[in-house]
């Protein structure tokens, strides 16, 4: 235990468990004394997969240093087939719980297998030209998604990738709807859900960046002539990372789905993946917990500006500019710390004069 | 005779990714980093010139001089306020901080401007050419957008090659470091990058309305995103790629409409992309950087 | 040790965010809040307080222009009827950015903490979806003034829709065109992206083969990512022949491909659907290119009625100038029906939101309802409207009636 303590690496994990832990159990309380409202109630379980998607999205960015623009594409994947699999798995588990695991298991892995075909070709690549890559994936899966078709009528289960609508025979009930996206999708998500997969997340990225491989991922992104000039295979790990960052956002995404009676294939777009980069960055590369806190601050920040009526989106760029002028222009920050010290200068003096 | 109008179709949106993903490429190439909100830049421009046009009744080459001026001066306090203070954090800091400026600029236009649409009037009055009976026209917005391109390319090799800011600002480029230890002001040449990237965003943003007439705040924001494509398509960084990287997607983008899906447009585009970087890593016209430890 | 400070504080913030949010949120939320964007007038001593009606619709973003007109139009219908006295009304709008999921939600959530009792939105048909499921749950009564997909209304008893069904609207596009143009060699161009346009393509081309129309092009398809570029679409009915091309989606994309046709000199008969209206006014455009135009939209802003001229002043004074089109004509006469429900079932702002949804539901199955989109309006018992659609053609810049 007193060695666990000493270990830096383990405290701050420890401390990154703990605040979600109290975080969760607070807002359980809160809503069971009934003083969560619909909005607030309603922010819980998004807020658990932006959590998890910004997580997963750290360990591409902040651990690999690869820079990924389609993060919202493994997401669309993962809420689409998660949302196929709770409708045709209906019948055959009729636990909800149970369900919505297998239809997230199954998001996950529908995700992880795209990362691993589309991983092996594109993992060649590096840097920004990486990034146009998961750009130009997020792009064809939305176009694909767009014309997909899927449902059930007296004859079974029907899907399609078409040009117009799919037709489908007697009691028809389609499941997604083309350009209309999932609809009428029966909702299973629950905050206790979103809360484990946060947990499962943290468990997943804070084990691999701690164990062997996540040192040696860490060298590769430091420095990958030098890591693999000392025998680590670069492409592996790389790989590793790739897949398990897409495993992961699969998850999110089928829990996403399962939340709202309707998705569409736009809501995955390139401004999606944009948010979710920019909680990474501005939670700090590397740092999980960061990730876990600007996840949702940022995402509860637009919504608790809605007062501010057609001003509210204006001022959420304003405030973006300037959160990320004062957390990394080193010139911002010695200001601010000189007129910090300055500050409590002042309070310090005044004490003294108190003490007098 | 039908492929050869498509082709012309193609050429014409081509170009006019050409001349965004020039102005992509230049800032990138020296500043290092991807300024998301130059398609925002070219929606203002465009909003200048429609201004200075509808408005004041002025001729259009005041609309284009009006934007050419406001862009490049918003592109220097932009670069001053947003961007100077990040100079030498990762460039992801960079990266997110423009996309802070993109969504200030494309509210900050709703709420000048209002989201209703605004037809914007071509600056060109020459009638298209018609040949083979009407079958294969030729619009006067093509000839004009591809003449700017070869002319902004041109000018720019010759800038960056041959005058003495051009080149500090291919050494900056090169090494920042080593540009700084041979007294080239690092700043300044950014800044000037900036502003020329800015005056281009203008220039772009006029003959992207002229030839898709429809302006709203969101304009400039997907073609921005095609150009950024066709940048690092042509191999960003290269002025020729951004070019040549513009133009083919164009084609590439009005052949897969035309001859296989236009429902499946974007996701043949996408794919195509994927395999040239697959087979060119570096882009059509990029260097392949030695790695060194 | 400074930085697991910085950082314990900074959850600390965030809980307490969540507490204060979720706190002011249940509180009495009559009190709270006045409509921002709605000049509601102070009800008169011991009268009933103001029923809360909430409109959700994209006012940031791609899609607000068409949010904003709806507001526009809606905030007129409040003022003239909290002028009349009587049962008043409180107003209130959220963006939802146009979002089909989580952003929808929460602005419908948002208004729900306010204390909404009726939601005459969403504008968007994604949005609409996601809220309509959400409103069946808690017996909220749903009239949406733009959100057309036949899945919208059919989502529950309680939602109800003041446009036409997309299918109906393509149907009633494909018999127009048989009993005008029963000859014509017909080229559809279509937002594969967008539900609005391939719902009524879908529904247009089922009719259009039961007709026995000659459809040359179906398949000349833009989405959202690709509508810079519309050349390649126009060239192939052009090739194909086409002396008439459908063109089922909004007047911003619609002002392109009248441009562009008019720029190669390909001059068929263009045909459009409600989302055209508006392309008469769109800033700078040529209305000389959309000669000839013919659509079908239950609106026209030209008309000489004393209510339209009216409500046209009105909106022009509100909104700088601009000529209200039908997502604004949609709005007013939303909040009129909604107006007329309220007052034939007595309800008002102390009535629970549930009772009001039962006793407007009761009302919309009988009542008739006149308002600039139409007169005589009637739903049936799936929420969906039923009103003439009028074909316009225009002329010298002003719609005239098809002949």
């Amino acid at each position: 235990m007193k060695k666990l303590l000493n270990n830096k690496a383990a405290r701050t994990n420890l401390i990154t468990y703990l605040v979600v832990v109290l975080a969760f159990l607070a807002m359980q309380l809160m809503n069971s004394a009934g003083m969560l409202g619909s909005s607030m109630k309603g922010f819980l379980v998004p807020i658990c997969v932006y959590i998890s998607l910004a997580v997963s999205l750290n360990l591409l960015v902040g651990i690999c240093g690869e820079l990924s623009l389609g993060h919202a594409g493994f997401m669309g994947i993962g809420a689409f087939s998660g949302i196929l699999i709770a409708a045709l798995l209906k019948n055959t588990i009729p636990n909800d719980f149970l369900r919505l695991l297998c239809a997230m298991l199954g998001g996950g892995v529908f995700a992880g297998v795209v990362g691993f075909v589309i991983g092996v070709p594109v993992l060649r690549l590096r840097g920004d030209y990486l990034a146009i890559v998961t750009l130009a994936f997020g792009e064809i899966m939305k176009n694909i998604v767009g014309n997909l078709y899927a449902g059930t009528d007296a004859e079974g289960f029907h899907i399609a990738i078409s040009t117009s609508r799919m037709p489908l025979g007697e009691g028809g009930k389609y499941i997604i709807n083309g350009p209309l996206g999932a609809t009428g999708i029966q909702k299973l998500a629950t905050f206790s859900m979103g809360f484990l997969l946060v947990l499962f997340t943290l468990f997943v990225v804070l084990n691999l960046i701690n164990s062997k491989e996540g040192r040696a991922i860490k060298a590769v992104r430091d420095n990958r002539i030098a890591a693999e000039s000392v025998g680590i295979n670069v492409t592996a790990f790389r790989m590793k990372a790739f897949v398990v960052s897409a495993f992961l956002a699969g998850m999110a995404g089928a829990l996403f789905g399962l939340n709202y009676s309707s998705v569409t294939a736009t809501k995955f777009n390139f401004n999606t993946s944009i948010n979710i980069l920019v909680f990474v960055v501005l939670g700090g590369m590397g740092n999980i917990l960061g990730s876990v806190i600007s996840a949702t601050v940022l995402y509860i920040l637009p919504e608790a500006m809605r007062s501010l009526q057609d001003y509210r989106m204006i001022l959420y760029a304003i405030v973006l500019i300037v959160v990320m002028l004062c957390t990394w222009s080193p010139k911002v920050k010695e200001y601010l710390s000189v007129a910090a010290d300055k500050a409590l200068g002042i309070f310090r003096k005044k004490e003294v004069g108190t003490n007098e | 005779m039908r492929i050869l109008q498509y082709l012309i179709n193609g050429i014409s949106i081509g170009s006019v990714y050409a001349i965004i993903a020039l102005g992509y490429t230049m800032v990138y190439g020296i500043a290092k980093m991807l300024n998301f909100a130059h398609g925002d830049v070219i929606m203002v421009g465009a909003y200048i010139s429609f201004c200075v046009t509808s408005y004041l009744g002025l001729p259009a080459w005041a609309g284009v001089l009006a934007a050419v001026a406001v862009c490049t001066v918003l592109g220097v306090v932009i670069e001053g306020l947003a961007y100077k203070p990040l100079r030498g954090t990762p460039s992801l800091a960079v990266l997110i901080t423009a996309i802070g400026v993109s969504y200030f600029l494309q509210n900050a236009a709703q709420l000048i401007w209002s989201s209703s649409p605004k037809n914007f009037s071509s600056i060109v009055t020459m009638k298209p050419i018609s040949m083979a009976g009407g079958k294969l026209v030729i619009t006067g917005e093509v000839l004009l957008t591809v003449a700017a391109c070869i002319l902004v390319m041109v000018g720019l090799t010759l800038f960056t090659g041959k005058t003495r800011t051009g080149k500090a600002m291919r050494a900056v480029s090169e090494d920042r470091d080593a540009a700084q230890l041979m007294g080239i002001n690092v700043n300044r040449t950014i800044s000037l990058t900036f502003a020329i990237g800015s005056a281009l965003a203008a220039i772009a943003g006029v003959l992207l309305c002229s030839t898709v007439p429809t302006l709203q705040p969101t304009t400039g924001s997907m073609p921005g995103i095609r150009a950024f494509t066709a940048a690092v398509f042509g191999g960003i960084g290269s002025i020729p790629g951004a070019m040549l990287g513009g133009i083919l997607l164009g084609i590439i983008e009005t052949f897969s409409k035309a001859y296989l899906s236009t429902q499946f447009s974007d996701a043949i585009v996408f794919s195509v992309l994927i395999i040239i970087l697959l087979v060119k890593p570096a882009g059509l016209l990029g260097r392949q950087m030695q790695e060194k430890v | 040790m400074k930085k697991m400070i910085a950082l314990a504080l900074a959850a600390m913030m965030v809980v307490s965010m969540f507490a204060g949010c979720g706190g002011s949120s249940t509180g009495t939320p009559a009190t709270e809040a006045p409509a921002a964007n709605a000049p509601a007038a102070a009800p008169a001593e011991g009268a009933a307080p103001a029923i809360k009606i909430g409109l959700s619709g994209p006012m940031t973003g791609g899609a607000s222009e068409y949010g904003l007109a709806v507001r526009g139009g809606m905030e007129i219908a409040v003022a003239e009827i909290n002028a009349k006295g009587g049962l008043q009304i409180e107003f209130k709008s959220e963006d939802d950015q146009a979002d089909g999921s989580d952003l929808a939600v929460s602005s419908y959530n948002s208004l729900k903490d306010w204390g909404m009792q009726i939601l005459a939105g969403a504008v968007t048909t994604g949005s609409a979806l996601a809220i309509a499921a959400e409103t069946v749950n808690d017996q909220i009564f749903m009239l949406t003034p733009s959100a057309s997909a036949e899945d919208v209304a059919n989502t529950g008893a309680n939602v109800y829709q003041m446009c036409f069904t997309d299918p109906n609207q393509g149907a009633s596009a494909a018999e127009l065109m048989k009993a005008k143009w029963p000859d014509a060699t017909i080229g559809v161009i279509y937002d594969s992206s967008d539900a609005y346009s391939a719902g009524i393509r879908d529904g247009f081309l089922a009719k259009a083969k039961e007709l026995g129309l000659n459809v040359a092009v179906d398949n000349a398809a833009f989405t959202a990512d690709n509508k810079a570029d519309l050349s390649a679409q126009v060239t192939m009915c052009k090739d194909a022949g086409c002396d008439l091309v459908f063109l089922p989606f909004y007047y911003t994309e619609a002002a392109q491909v009248l441009t562009y046709a008019n720029t190669v000199g390909y001059a068929p008969t263009f045909f459009g659907c409600d989302g055209m209206d508006g392309i008469l006014n769109v800033e700078g455009f040529d209305t000389a290119l959309a000669e000839g135009l013919v659509l079908m939209t239950p609106f026209d802003a030209s008309a000489t009625d004393e209510a339209t001229v009216a409500f046209v002043e009105q909106f022009k004074a509100n909104n700088g100038g601009k000529v209200p089109n039908q997502f604004a004509a949609d709005g007013y006469d939303v909040i009129y029906a909604l107006y007329n429900a309220c007052v034939a079932a007595g309800v008002d702002g102390n009535t629970p939101a549930a009772d009001v949804c039962a006793a407007l539901q009761e009302q919309f199955a009988t009542m008739k309802v006149d308002g600039l989109t139409g007169s005589g309006m009637t739903w049936d018992e799936n929420g969906m409207i039923s009103k003439a659609p009028a074909a316009m053609v225009v002329t010298n810049g002003v719609y005239v009636p098809v002949a």
